[in-house]
């Protein structure tokens, strides 16, 4: 178990540092750089030549890649992000505050896929071929195949601007004003939420169908279970078994999504930041948001592995 | 020793693509406490299907009981719907069952020792602390080492036999009146097999249960069993002690089997030809195309039903009743 621990930590940090550095070699072959837009934003004074390699050297763009990346890893262990090469902030700084933001809407759409998911498809197994299972079957197709922007769009037409109903864009922490976080949030989280509630409840429902035909379901009714028991108990764990290996590849969907419904939404989150930096071509926040995220998805993905071998006996950690 | 079950005219069907398949026609039979019931014929004859319809566990679609009555302990148990909490507190309390596939009948996701407690929780008035305990002696009774261990354990941490020990032990917990063990020994290798039959017998001797003994194989009936009842194709074509039907088979199918049994290290052999489908049969006799003593008659006369020819012996074998004049 432990050996199992130390493997998958070692493994996470190889990820974390190759993604890393692939990220701060392709952002440098992309064309443009941000000494270029700084030269261009400042047309009034006509710099020369000169003063591109000046500012390249000041912020040490001029030296070797290895290099820049080794100094650059070098300090973010330290735990110095540095400031924007643009807008000359705290990268450290803005990346709290918006990591907050981003954690809480994709954990809140996490946690609420990951129960309203599976009881979708635990609901639609059950009443197999009843008007609720169509119902659930026609949206969970839509939820899979219907792009994230598309909905966004949508919601805030119709909900936010046809009806009224919510705030269009916009995020407030909900410690500062909890009603108007949680009117702010809804529209985000279902649009993040659609589509892993979606493949969770067809992934669940399969399962369920799977589950209530096995020899032990069989016994648990012999034994002379009521049929809630049985479900409970005995249909509910084995089926949400793999419901949940589907889980790490549900959260990384929930980053991507959070991207385009941050930027739908203008939302101050971390996908927004991520964004802006690469359209601006701002290396270090490009690096540092690439960074974490990644240590994000990493993390994640560890914790339902672990989660997968705390429901399933089977597994074990070698 | 008093009537416990009693099966009259059971049918039940199953609605498939290819059309309904009569998987059990018109099936009568009888329990006493505490006796040992065998229950005999090749796979597909309608055997499970026989014992999970009077349990009320067939799955529902595609099958269906369609008619008969089972009465266990004085309530016909056909009566009950699937789910119904009349039925649920008989299984697993007055009436039990043990599969025949060790590996896959546990929960993988939970404890032996929950899964038996379980059982006792549901039926019994006790706590949890109390239920573990019993279940602990019962893994005890069961041969099983180190039971307070055990308990504690997965299934897949235990082996095909011990599995099947646990839910011999498991369907004794509440002191059932009467035990289905369906192929209970079928999947295991032969030692394991007479060590756990023998397990059976002495538990069910101890606390006068009664047993039906589902099998295709008559030898291992032959040496625990009272009575037997012979199926074939749906139906029981023949019935009576272990001693007459040994001595005097009276269904061409029976003496098939007979001669099936296994010598000591033999390999099972088996009647030549297939049992005929259960769907659309004619009104003859079904075991007509396999039978090396039919005549013309055979194959205009309806098929007989199970009758009563001596002491406990019945047949369904239309020669058979001709040449005893019934
Ligand atoms: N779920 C089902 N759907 C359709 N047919 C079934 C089903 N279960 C059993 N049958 C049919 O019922 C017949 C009897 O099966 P079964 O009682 O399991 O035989 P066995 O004597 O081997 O226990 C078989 O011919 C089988 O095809
Ligand atoms: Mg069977």
């Amino acid at each position: 178990m432990i050996n199992y621990i130390i493997q998958r930590v070692v493994h996470a940090v190889i990820i974390i540092v190759l993604v890393s550095l692939a990220v701060f070699l392709l952002i440098r072959m992309l064309p443009g750089d941000p000494i270029e837009i700084i030269v261009s934003q400042n047309t009034l004074a006509s710099y020369g030549p000169e003063y591109y390699d000046q500012l390249a050297h000041e912020y040490g763009l001029d030296r070797p890649v290895m290099i820049q990346f080794v100094d650059w890893f070098g300090n973010i262990i330290r735990g110095e992000f540095g400031n924007s090469i643009l807008h000359n902030f705290n990268i450290g700084e803005q990346i709290k505050d918006r990591l907050t933001v981003t954690l809480l809407l994709g954990l809140t759409a996490f946690v609420i896929s990951f129960i309203v998911g599976p009881l979708l498809g635990i609901i639609s197994a059950i009443r197999r071929g009843t008007w609720i299972d169509n119902l659930v079957t026609v949206v969970a197709n839509i939820g899979i195949t219907a792009p994230t922007f598309w909905i966004g769009i949508l919601l805030i037409y119709f909900v936010g601007l046809k009806a009224g109903l919510l705030p269009l864009y916009g995020y407030t922490l909900p410690w500062t004003d909890l009603g108007l976080s949680i009117r702010q949030s809804i529209m985000p989280i279902i649009v993040i939420a659609l589509s892993p509630i979606a493949s969770s409840a067809r992934q669940m429902r399969s399962s369920v169908l799977e589950v209530l035909n096995e020899d032990y379901v069989r016994t648990a009714w012999a034994k002379g279970l009521k049929e809630k028991a049985v479900i409970y108990k005995h249909v509910m764990k084995n089926s949400l078994m793999p419901v949940i290996t589907l889980q790490g590849t549900m959260l990384r969907q929930i980053i991507g999504g959070q991207v385009v419904v941050e930027t739908v939404f203008v939302i101050p989150g971390l996908g927004k930041m991520m964004v802006d930096a690469f359209l601006s071509n701002d290396y270090p926040v490009v690096q540092a948001v690439t960074l974490v995220m990644t240590i994000v998805v990493v993390i994640s993905s560890l914790v339902v592995d672990f989660l997968y071998g705390w429901i399933d006996p089977r597994i074990q950690y070698e | 020793m008093g009537r416990l079950l009693t099966v009259t005219g059971l049918s039940t069907e199953f609605r498939t693509e290819r059309g309904v398949v009569k998987a059990v026609d018109n099936v009568s039979y009888h329990v006493d406490e505490s006796e040992i019931i065998g229950l005999v014929g090749e796979s597909g004859c309608g055997k499970s299907v026989s014992q999970l319809s009077i349990m009320r566990l067939i799955p529902d679609p595609p099958g269906r009981v369609v008619a008969g009555t089972a009465v266990f302990d004085g309530v016909d148990l056909l009566q009950f719907k699937r789910d119904s909490s009349e039925i649920c507190e008989i299984r697993g309390n007055k009436m039990s069952m043990v599969f025949q596939e060790p590996m896959t009948s546990l929960n993988p996701a939970m404890t032996i020792g929950r899964q038996m407690a379980e059982v006792m929780l549901v039926h019994m008035n006790i706590d949890k602390n109390e239920a573990r305990e019993r279940a602990e002696n019962m893994l005890m009774q069961v041969g099983i080492p180190d039971p307070g261990k055990r308990l504690d354990d997965y299934p897949h941490q235990l082996s095909g036999g011990m599995r099947q020990r646990v839910m011999v032990g498991m369907s004794m917990l509440c002191d059932p009146k009467m035990i289905i063990a369906d192929e209970a020994t079928t999947a295991l290798d032969a030692t394991i097999q007479a060590q756990l039959l023998e397990l059976m017998y002495e538990m069910v001797n101890k606390y006068h249960t009664a047993l039906i003994m589902v099998t295709h194989n008559l030898g291992i009936v032959a040496r625990y069993a009272h009575r037997i009842n012979v199926m074939y194709a749906g139906r029981i074509i023949e019935s009576g002690t272990v001693k007459a039907i040994w001595a005097n088979p009276m269904h061409p199918y029976t003496e098939g089997l007979l001669s099936c049994v296994p010598k000591l290290g033999e390999k099972l052999l088996s009647i030549k030809g297939m049992p005929p489908s259960l769907i659309n049969r004619p009104p003859t006799c079904a075991f007509l195309s396999r039978c090396r003593y039919r005549n013309s008659g055979c194959f205009s006369e309806p098929a007989r039903e199970l009758t009563h020819v001596e002491g406990q012996h019945s047949t369904a074998c239309n020669r058979r009743l001709e040449a005893a004049g019934l």
